[in-house]
């Protein structure tokens, strides 16, 4: 019995691969097609977007004070006492390419794939997807296409805003608590942290917005089973795309170019 | 005006359909009874292409639709309306947002002539000023009515009722039965109504179906039903649970 566990694993993920690849190609076909449900897509970005804006603002602070007091502790303990400030551009880099991007995208996937799974879920298990349909509404049209959209432009720019506040902690932190020279500190900053640092950072948050919404509609219009079933779609939905948010980042900070000029 | 012929249909291993074949005429109302869970709402939501079959035709004025394509089944969709078992209401939307759904999708009127077809409709169904309400400070019996209105409100010409009745008081219900009656009288049109109470079968039917395990095994009008020679349905029509019918 426990040798037929693992092809039945891989055949899920195969089956469920195979799933989202179809809801993705299906809602990126239908992103032009009339009519454009513009006042879904208005509320999306307002749910995804501004009301994220508390959580993203939290993480991304703490986020940045943390990192800088690591680099801090790095510089004056590797380098040498004095060195400190020049751990500028190192705590700019790491928070817009990496930590920013991925902190949104797991935070948002908590708030917005459990929200949007539910949301969908329900609407599933009690018909409305059907009487969706029957009113000439395409589900995938009415319901996929303004999230995924919503969330593909809308977390770039919560990494932008985060990035700001990151930094502004990482600084808060070295400059005004630890007493770093803040001429160097800015000067190194602007001398080697690059634009390209900061776009990366957003591609990634783009791709990361559209799994969180591909995966979030993709367990809701699966859902079945009542309640019940709507909550294992939800914990599902957080719970893979985390999952595909971690290793898409690692992917993508490999293929990404590190640099721009050189 | 519409065919069901040889329809299959099986969730994993439930074998729900097998082999249902049915006609209905234009202007006729169809009554379908069988037990919970034979299959009803299966059947009927295969007519708006909700549900694909394993096999089988349904041919509505002529076209197969279960070989239509995406977009053509849009179209054919506007034909039918559909009350669903569970009313189905949209939970963000206010009634009005509800009832005006079908008509801003499958009409271009402009938005006050929409506004008077909503209260239009809803009076239909025995509502009045409950247009700004949302789905769940309604009665269940409410919702089931706004379902319905939402359903006839922009104009279908084949009616899908899924227990239309079933929750609400019987005056009511039968304010439904006349409902259904006047919508064939005054504007033609086709009826298929599903329910498990058969004072309303007998009022409403020009003729009566019984799905029993996968299959219709009687049609007839209300009258040959009733002197029907088939146990199965006998024991159905009285609502007995002695008889021929054992897994309940
Ligand atoms: N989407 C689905 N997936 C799997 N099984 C389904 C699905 N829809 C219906 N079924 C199964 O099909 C069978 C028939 O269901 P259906 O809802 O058509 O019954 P019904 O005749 O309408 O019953 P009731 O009178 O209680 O409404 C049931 O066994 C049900 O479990
Ligand atoms: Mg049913």
């Amino acid at each position: 019995m426990r040798y037929q566990k693992v092809p039945l694993l891989f055949y899920d993920f195969f089956q469920g691969m195979g799933e989202v690849g179809l809801l993705f190609s299906r809602t990126i076909k239908n992103i032009f097609k009339k009519p454009l449900e513009k006042d879904i897509f208005l509320q999306q970005v307002e749910e995804i977007g501004v009301r994220s804006l508390p959580v993203v603002s939290m993480t991304a602070a703490f986020g940045g004070l943390v990192f800088g007091l690591q680099t801090y502790i790095g510089f004056h303990r590797y380098v040498g006492p004095g060195s400190e400030a020049y751990g500028g551009p190192i705590i700019s880099l790491g928070l817009s390419k990496e930590l920013i991007p991925l902190l949104v995208g797991l935070m948002v996937s908590g708030r917005v794939g459990s929200a949007i799974a539910a949301e969908i879920g329900t609407m599933k298990i009690t018909e409305q997807i059907d009487a969706l349909f029957s009113l000439g509404a395409d589900p995938n049209k009415y319901l996929v296409v303004p999230r995924m959209v919503a969330a593909f432009l809308v977390l770039p720019c919560l990494t932008l805003y985060g990035d700001v506040i990151g930094m502004i902690g990482g600084f808060f932190y070295n400059v005004v608590v630890m007493g770093v020279n803040k001429v160097i500190y800015i000067k190194n900053t602007l001398l080697y942290f690059e634009l390209w640092d900061i776009t990366t950072g957003l591609i990634k948050a783009a791709i990361f917005g559209i799994v969180i919404a591909i995966i979030g509609c993709w367990q809701g219009l699966k859902a079945e089973g009542g309640a019940a079933g709507v909550g294992r779609a939800t914990t599902r939905a957080v719970v893979i795309a985390n999952i595909m948010i971690l290793i898409l980042n690692f992917f993508l900070s490999k293929a990404l170019p590190a640099s721009l000029g050189g | 005006m519409i065919q069901i012929i040889d329809l299959h249909k099986s969730f994993g291993s439930n074998k729900v359909l097998q082999g249902v074949s049915l006609d209905v005429k234009k202007g006729e109302t169809l009554v379908i009874i069988g037990q919970s869970g034979s299959g009803k709402s299966v059947l009927i939501k295969h007519l708006i292409g909700l549900i694909k079959p394993d096999k089988g035709k349904i041919i509505v004025d002529g076209i197969d639709i279960t070989q239509l394509r995406e977009d053509e089944l849009y179209k054919a969709r506007r034909k039918f309306g559909m009350i669903f078992q569970s009313a189905a209401l949209f939970d963000s939307m206010t009634v009005a947002q509800n009832v005006s759904f079908g008509l801003e999708r499958y009409s271009k009127m402009s938005q006050k002539e929409i506004r008077k077809r909503v209260a239009e409709s809803l009076a239909m169904v025995g509502l009045r000023g409950i247009e700004n309400l949302l789905p769940h400070e309604l009665s269940g019996g409410m919702k089931k009515r706004v379902g319905l209105a939402r359903a006839i409100s922009y104009g279908p010409e084949i009616i899908l009722y899924d227990e239309p009745s079933t929750g609400i008081d019987p005056i009511r219900a039968d304010a439904i039965n006349e409902l259904i009656i006047r919508m064939k009288k005054e504007i033609n049109v086709t009826s298929i109504v599903i329910t498990h109470d058969m004072v309303s079968s007998y009022k409403v039917a020009d003729r009566i179906a019984m799905l029993y395990q996968g299959k219709i095994i009687e049609t007839g009008t209300p009258e040959a039903i009733k002197k029907s020679n088939n146990q199965i349905v006998q024991q159905f029509i009285h609502g007995s649970a002695e008889g021929p019918i054992e897994n309940w």
